[in-house]
């Protein structure tokens, strides 16, 4: 499980946000500019919070109080950004391992041929990402993302990029992933469709605050 | 070309080589802080890496003399510790190249590096890289074009060295006469027209070959780091 109260500020910028994730998807829903980036990265360690504290399971990642903060590289949550970022000079299968080959062996879950099935890649591999078409690249990042091991899965917009015929077909991915790993997932998008499709619970972000949903995501299905 | 034409040539070669191999580790470092880190004194060091390009090279070569010299509080130091003199020797040749060199090769690494996107590292690190990890995987090699540009500059810059390394070495044949000083001396004696010439088409010829196998590393580079597929792909 995966808990989280935190507070950051930047500039006349506040944000407070706080929730607990159980295995599933958690969808966060709001406009642009509201902080659901700013949280993920808080999550995934590129920013430090004013205040607060992150736990995973029993393990304490971040908190304020005593000091402790664990660098993002130590912390194995995936984060896979909306623009995909996969590395440039190196090939699709190279990317694909790059959080792999850092990973203590005892800890993977997943082996290359599961993912690149699960993705369907296979094709693929050997390319740069400069020869591969917005959707491939978004399923190598998401691969990359997924063959690190994560403890938890955070996916900021990542079908943003694509048009909808794309991401009418990257989203059963997505859902494969969440039926299949059982990784806990947070996803954010300003898309409320796609939130509904894809998480079991509908966070709702404004002005920096997190809130619940108002109506269950379970009535839009 | 006469033996001690050659010897010039050979002595500027070699100055040039190290001081180019002595600025790349240093050179990456400093463009490195520079492009990426804010701290409190970063407009001091900026202005020192800067300076020896706009002051004339003799005011550096001065300033090394001072300092480096066997009188100076670093020359004797090095001196009596280590039996290290570079007043008037080859070695202070190679300091002087190097630091007259020096802003030429930042600059383009700087630059290299502040066109890599900073999304890029995080991701690493978010991948489990740690920070030198990320930098050595992502960073540099997405960097090395200028990379490459700033060692050719600073090996060129370092063949035509001669305020500063006047300054500082002198003019001693066979030890810090390099190929610029060989040239001014030509100039100076009778009879010394043909050497001069000589000199000068040597120079030229190798700063042709310079910028040519600059343009070469960078295509290999760019090809390697797929910067050329991308282009195609755009295309």
């Amino acid at each position: 499980m995966l808990s989280f109260d935190l507070e950051f500020r930047r500039g006349a910028f506040a944000l407070r946000a706080g929730d607990a994730l159980e295995s599933g998807a958690v969808g966060i829903c709001g406009p642009s500019g509201s902080g659901k980036t700013t949280l993920l990265a808080l999550l995934a360690g590129l920013l430090r919070p004013a205040r607060g504290t992150i736990v995973f399971g029993d393990e304490v990642l971040v908190d304020t109080t005593t000091g402790t903060f664990t660098p993002a590289w130590r912390r194995h949550f995936a984060l896979v950004f909306q623009d995909g970022q996969l590395f440039p000079h190196l090939s699709a299968r190279d990317n694909l391992l790059y959080g792999y080959r850092r990973r203590d062996p005892a800890q993977r879950r997943f082996q290359l041929d599961e993912i690149v099935d699960l993705l369907e890649i296979g094709a693929l591999i050997e390319r740069r990402p400069a020869q591969l078409s917005g959707g491939e690249r978004q399923r190598v990042t998401l691969g990359r993302a997924l063959l690190c091991s994560p403890r938890a899965l955070l996916l900021d917009e990542p079908l943003a990029s694509l048009d909808d015929r794309l991401k009418q077909q990257i989203l059963p991915f997505l859902l494969r992933v969440r039926n299949e790993t059982g990784i806990p997932m947070l996803y954010v998008s300003h898309s409320r469709a796609e939130v509904e499709f894809l998480a079991d619970r509908v966070l709702r972000m404004e002005h920096g605050r997190l809130e619940p949903e108002s109506g269950h995501a379970d009535d839009h299905r | 070309m006469t033996a001690e034409e050659w010897q010039a040539l050979q002595l500027s070669a070699r100055v040039a080589l190290w001081a180019t191999v002595a600025c790349i580790p240093v050179g990456v470092f400093v463009a490195w802080l520079l492009a990426r880190r804010d701290f409190p004194g970063k407009f001091a060091l900026e202005v020192l890496v800067q300076l020896p390009m706009v002051l004339p090279p003799v005011v550096p070569g001065y300033a090394l003399l001072m300092l480096f010299g066997t009188q100076g509080p670093i020359g004797r130091w090095l001196d009596q510790s280590f039996g290290i003199v570079l007043a008037f020797t080859w070695q202070g040749a190679v300091v002087a190249s190097a630091v007259m060199a020096f802003p030429l090769l930042v600059q383009p690494i700087r630059v290299a590096f502040r066109l890599v996107d900073a999304r890029l590292e995080q991701a690493a690190t978010t991948l489990g890289a740690a920070p030198f990890d990320a930098f050595r995987t992502v960073t540099l090699p997405l960097a090395l074009p200028g990379v490459i540009a700033g060692a050719v500059l600073c090996f060129s810059r370092s063949l035509g060295e001669f305020g500063a390394t006047m300054a500082f070495v002198g003019n001693i044949p066979g030890e810090t006469r390099t190929l610029p000083l060989a040239i001014y001396t030509f100039m100076n004696v009778p009879g010394g027209e043909g050497a001069t010439l000589r000199l000068a088409i040597v120079s030229v010829a190798l700063a042709c070959a310079a910028l040519a196998a600059s343009h070469w590393l960078t295509r290999v580079t760019e090809r390697r780091l797929g910067y050329r597929d991308q282009q195609m792909g755009r295309a």
